[in-house]
């Protein structure tokens, strides 16, 4: 496929020529699906638009185009920069976007008279779909770009999107996908999610990331995250760049650390934080200034990992070890937006374990080894909200949709027992011991399954997408109007009395109270806010950075390491011994008149927490009286009463499982994970802020729920669902299972005369879980007794 | 269980939040609520679990077992509609029926069941016994026992359901499975209840606290 001149004379006269692959795309243009796979700065959008500029002319009519990418602002800033060539070389091409935040006018518009090419969200794709007049919009559609494919397939969105593709395509048989995608670990499973017979091409990487670990002044303290110690170093390494992005693993920890990089930052450099529980506003200002280049840094988290072109980034920093290769990768690419200049990073150990964390990174990075898990399979819960969705657009037949669900990537292994079971949920809710006969919410009509009451179609809209907002409350300064400071999740807010003081988007703020649905705070002068923490995701180490490790542990000796490191290696395998692959160290000593049982299982947080509780069950259960433990990613520190003679016999992986399933039930991840599966299905609505704000007594808890269907209808699909996620999940006891089948009798059971090297960093770490039969009853009396004798009624 | 006295007659606070009054052999019982998911789903909203009904009725069961209560006083609000009061389960309405039996079972008006339900007992807008009005929403004439407001109360950073307290009034938490709650700091219920209302907060027993009146949590 040729350019048009005017647009190809466009590019000339701006001295610009195509990349080898913006030019492999265009003679690609006419396969059906295409997986661009390209480094950041590589021009990859635009790779990702050429044959639609070069297919559209004056006579086209309708929808040519439609773009799709995870993020609003994203959608904006394409429709910005696609413009340009376009106005510039006079094409008669109509762009528009279409997000949550398009006016309702311009969406009706939108629907009777399509642009060329659509921006949009899978939100919003999902929201055109549910209306009557989708094969009408769609019919003509010829290309679909999913931008960003490799962000969108590592959540629930990317399950839906796909959804929706097949069904575009049952609209418009010959339509066109083309995947842009960041750097991957296994190009053809992404290839595989974007549907059937897409080729992938790979555009040149780009040179190698200029990567070391920042040599500090001080070494890296023993235990803790944050990386306080690092900041002079890091404050110099700011000033001998133009822009640095310092990116932080969790929101809590970026608060923290920008804190007191604030409070280092004598020299006054304009530096700002980014992160998710910030208010709109004060992201966009950020975001604005970054634009400008008026900012010489932004301590960040995740927040920034996609995608807005913000020019003149020359240094990326990450604080903490990065737990997963690929994503360190994705950001260091966001140094240096040139193509075909290396990216420059710097890692920052958060302690002296993360040394060898990092180290692990650096050596897979240079070796280009990237790491994930398998993609699950696609998730049910999005199955149900997709039939629900469908059934808003019109009357379906079963057996066709279940053939167009199967071509979806994710769904292709999909049964069709599996997909009745989702369509009797969607109609009757799918309960076993009592049917609503009268009241099912799909009735079928003449074969075709539709809404008995078409009113609920109204509901279903409002409650379709697959993000899954925490409960937050907005944070302000109280007695003042004006833009709130931001959010806090609620659980968190329910934590705090009056007096506490905590940290938010970068200052300390004394905790006042809650005012309807806001909480009140005033500003506070201390240094040290009293509560640090508030709960942000905690990534487990990938399995394939352990192994990592656990390698690097093996080697005679460590010439890349600090020798402050290697002197604690060595330590170790003096004194007890470094673990293995494929064998599991087990260390028990006595210390302080406590016993301990240390057990570096390198299987992650998550399920090295999950191992923790299992253990402590079974050891109060033998009598063996655990007082308490704690996890990382690489051990688990249990102490207690009394020794555990032979901690192997601990470890048979069906007692843990039965256990598992007897603890699991009650617990509040599983109530947290049905929550989010039963918002998706559509058996809850989502809360709306308007309702929440009445506190009307008719909205009830989903806890409720779960308890009752855990009671009546244990088998139900929803509870299956939640299982199924937890065990992958916070639970993680799919890789806990996997590491105990692995390493089989191969343990190492060392008994210590004292505390060892590895294990000593375990004291000092937070988060330890005491274990209590009672307490939370008793937590409750305590508290109640307390506010008697302050009442003056006891 | 939690006693107390209110206008002189001793009374007891069940963690399940009925009320017992053992000179009378009586329980007391506000908001069942039963059939609220046949209601949502046939105003086309979701289709939930369809066994609080059961859920209710068992702990109703349990209670009247464990009181031997001879005498029942539904607070009103015990159907959520009128047409869920004949759509009861064939099982459920059974197992209603064999625990009224042989009971003095009194039904008062609520603002979802106005007017009259084809179950037995009998059917009144309110009642007094003793020194003790009976009615659903609470008015300015006390002493009096009363429903509708689903009282809730924060107690150690978890919601728990309560009854609220003071010299002259009680109102009762909402015993229904599938029933949320109106924070007790509500201005609605401020303004009820006297400067010195105690919760009674439905944990796994009873625990009596001053009433929040703020949203601040304790």
């Amino acid at each position: 496929m040729q350019l048009p001149p005017a647009l190809s004379d466009w590019f000339t006269a701006q001295g610009w020529s195509l990349h080898p692959h913006q030019i492999e795309m265009l003679a690609r243009a006419d396969h059906s699906a295409t997986l661009l796979i390209a480094p950041t700065g590589g021009g990859k959008t635009l790779a990702g638009f050429l044959p639609s500029l070069a297919e559209i002319t004056a006579q086209s009519k309708g929808l040519h185009t439609l773009y799709l990418s995870p993020l609003k602002a994203l959608a904006a800033d394409i429709r910005r920069n696609l413009r340009r060539p376009v106005e510039g070389a006079g094409l008669p091409i109509r762009i528009e976007d279409r997000t949550g935040d398009t006016s309702y006018t311009q969406r009706r518009r939108q629907r009777a008279d399509p642009p060329h090419i659509l921006l949009t969200t899978p939100e919003s794709l999902a929201l055109l779909l549910s209306y009557e007049d989708a094969p009408q919009i769609f019919a003509g559609l010829q290309r679909v770009i999913v931008d960003e494919t490799h962000a969108l397939a590592e959540s629930k969105r990317g399950d839906q999107l796909m959804l929706q593709l097949a069904r575009l395509q049952s609209f418009a048989p010959h339509l066109r996908r083309v995947g842009l995608s960041a750097t991957v670990e296994d190009p053809p499973a992404l290839a595989r999610f974007l549907g059937p017979q897409t080729q992938v091409l790979q555009a040149d990487p780009g040179p190698d990331p200029d990567i070391q670990m920042l040599q500090t002044k001080l070494p890296p303290p023993w235990a803790g995250a944050g990386g306080r110690y690092a900041i002079p170093d890091i404050l110099q390494e700011i000033m001998a760049h133009k822009t640095t992005l310092v990116f932080h693993n969790t929101r809590a920890q970026a608060e923290i650390f920008f804190h007191h990089l604030w409070l280092a930052n004598s020299d006054d450099l304009p530096i700002a934080i980014h992160h998710g529980s910030l208010s709109r506003e004060q992201r966009e200002r950020v975001e604005q200034a970054m634009a400008d280049g008026r900012l010489r840094a932004v301590v960040c988290t995740g927040s920034l990992d996609l995608g807005l072109d913000w020019g003149d980034v020359d240094l990326v920093i990450q604080v903490g070890a990065p737990k997963n290769i690929k994503r360190l990768v994705q950001r260091i690419g966001r140094a240096n937006h040139r193509y075909n200049a290396p990216s420059k990073a710097v890692l920052v150990p958060a302690n002296r374990f993360e040394v060898i964390e990092c180290q692990a990174a650096l050596k897979a990075v240079r070796a280009h080894q990237l790491d994930g898990a398998p993609r699950p399979r696609g998730p049910r819960d999005v199955l149900c909200q997709h039939l629900l969705a469908s059934a808003c657009a019109a009357p379906f037949d079963p057996d066709a949709l279940f053939a167009e669900v199967v071509t979806a990537g994710p769904y292709a292994s999909l049964t069709r027992a599996e997909f009745d079971a989702c369509l009797d949920f969607a109609a009757t809710g799918g309960y076993a011991l009592r049917a609503y006969d009268k009241w099912q919410k799909l009735m079928i009509r003449q074969d075709k399954f539709s809404l008995r009451d078409p009113r609920a179609a109204a509901q279903i809209r409002q409650n379709l997408g697959t993000i899954i907002d925490t409960e937050t409350l907005k944070v302000r300064l109280k007695g003042r109007m004006g833009a709130p400071l931001g959010e806090i999740e609620e659980a968190f807010a329910t934590t705090l009395t009056r007096g506490d003081t905590f940290l938010i988007g970068g200052q300390i703020v004394r905790y006042e109270g809650l005012n309807e649905m806001t909480v009140e705070v005033s500003r506070h002068t201390g240094r040290d806010p009293k509560v640090a923490v508030f709960s942000g995701t905690k990534f487990a180490t990938s399995t394939q950075l352990s192994e990592g490790i656990l390698q690097l542990l093996q080697q005679p000796d460590w010439p890349d390491l600090p020798a402050h490191t290697v002197q604690w290696l060595t330590l170790q395998r003096e004194i007890s011994a470094l673990p293995q692959p494929g064998r599991l160290l087990i260390e028990t000593f006595a210390y302080e008149g406590r016993e301990h049982l240390c057990l570096y299982g390198f299987a992650g947080r998550n399920a090295q927490q999950t191992l923790g509780l299992l253990l402590t069950k079974r050891m109060e259960d033998q009598g063996l009286n655990p007082l308490g433990f704690v996890a990382t990613d690489y051990a688990t520190l249990i102490w207690g009463l009394t020794a555990v003679p032979d901690p192997a016999a601990l470890l048979c992986v069906d007692t843990l499982r039965h256990d598992l399933e007897t603890w699991l039930a009650g617990n509040a991840v599983m109530k947290r994970g049905f929550r989010n599966v039963a918002l998706i299905a559509g058996l809850i609505e989502r809360n709306h802020q308007g309702r929440r704000k009445s506190g009307r007594q008719a909205t009830f808890s989903s806890d409720i729920l779960y308890d009752t269907l855990r009671k009546y209808d244990p088998d139900h699909l929803l509870l299956q669902l939640t299982r199924e996620e937890a065990m992958r999940g916070l639970i993680d006891f799919g890789r806990l299972e996997e590491m105990l089948t692995r390493i089989g009798p191969r343990i190492d059971h060392l008994r210590l005369e004292r505390v060892s090297p590895f294990a000593a960093p375990l004291f000092l770490e937070p988060g330890k879980i005491p274990i209590h039969g009672q307490g939370r009853e008793k937590l409750a009396e305590e508290a109640a007794r307390q506010l008697m004798r302050d009442a003056g009624l006891l | 269980m939690f006693a107390f006295r209110l206008a002189e007659t001793p009374l007891y606070a069940l963690p399940s939040g009925a009320l017992y009054w053992p000179d009378q052999a009586l329980l007391c019982v506000s908001d069942l609520h039963f059939g609220k998911s046949e209601r949502m789903a046939r105003r086309g909203g979701a289709l939930l679990p369809p066994y609080e009904t059961r859920a209710t009725l068992q702990r109703l069961d349990d209670d009247l077992a464990a009181t031997r209560a001879q005498q029942v006083i539904c607070l009103g609000d015990s159907f959520d509609d009128l047409a869920t009061a004949e759509g009861l389960d064939l099982d459920d309405q059974l197992w209603l029926t064999r625990l009224m039996a042989g009971r003095n079972w009194i039904w008062i008006e609520g603002n979802h069941d106005a007017g009259p339900v084809e179950m037995g007992g009998s059917h009144r807008a309110d009642l007094r016994l003793g020194q003790l009005q009976f009615r659903h929403i609470a008015t300015a004439e006390t002493p009096e026992i009363s429903g509708h407001y689903h009282p809730k109360a924060r107690l150690a950073g978890r919601s728990h359901r309560c009854f609220l307290l003071d010299k002259q009034r009680l109102i009762l938490p909402a015993y229904g499975t599938y029933t949320g709650g109106l924070w007790s700091h509500d201005s609605v219920l401020c303004d009820l209840m006297q400067p010195d209302a105690l919760a009674l907060v439905l944990a796994k027993s009873v625990l009596a606290m001053p009433m929040p009146r703020q949203g601040r949590p304790s």
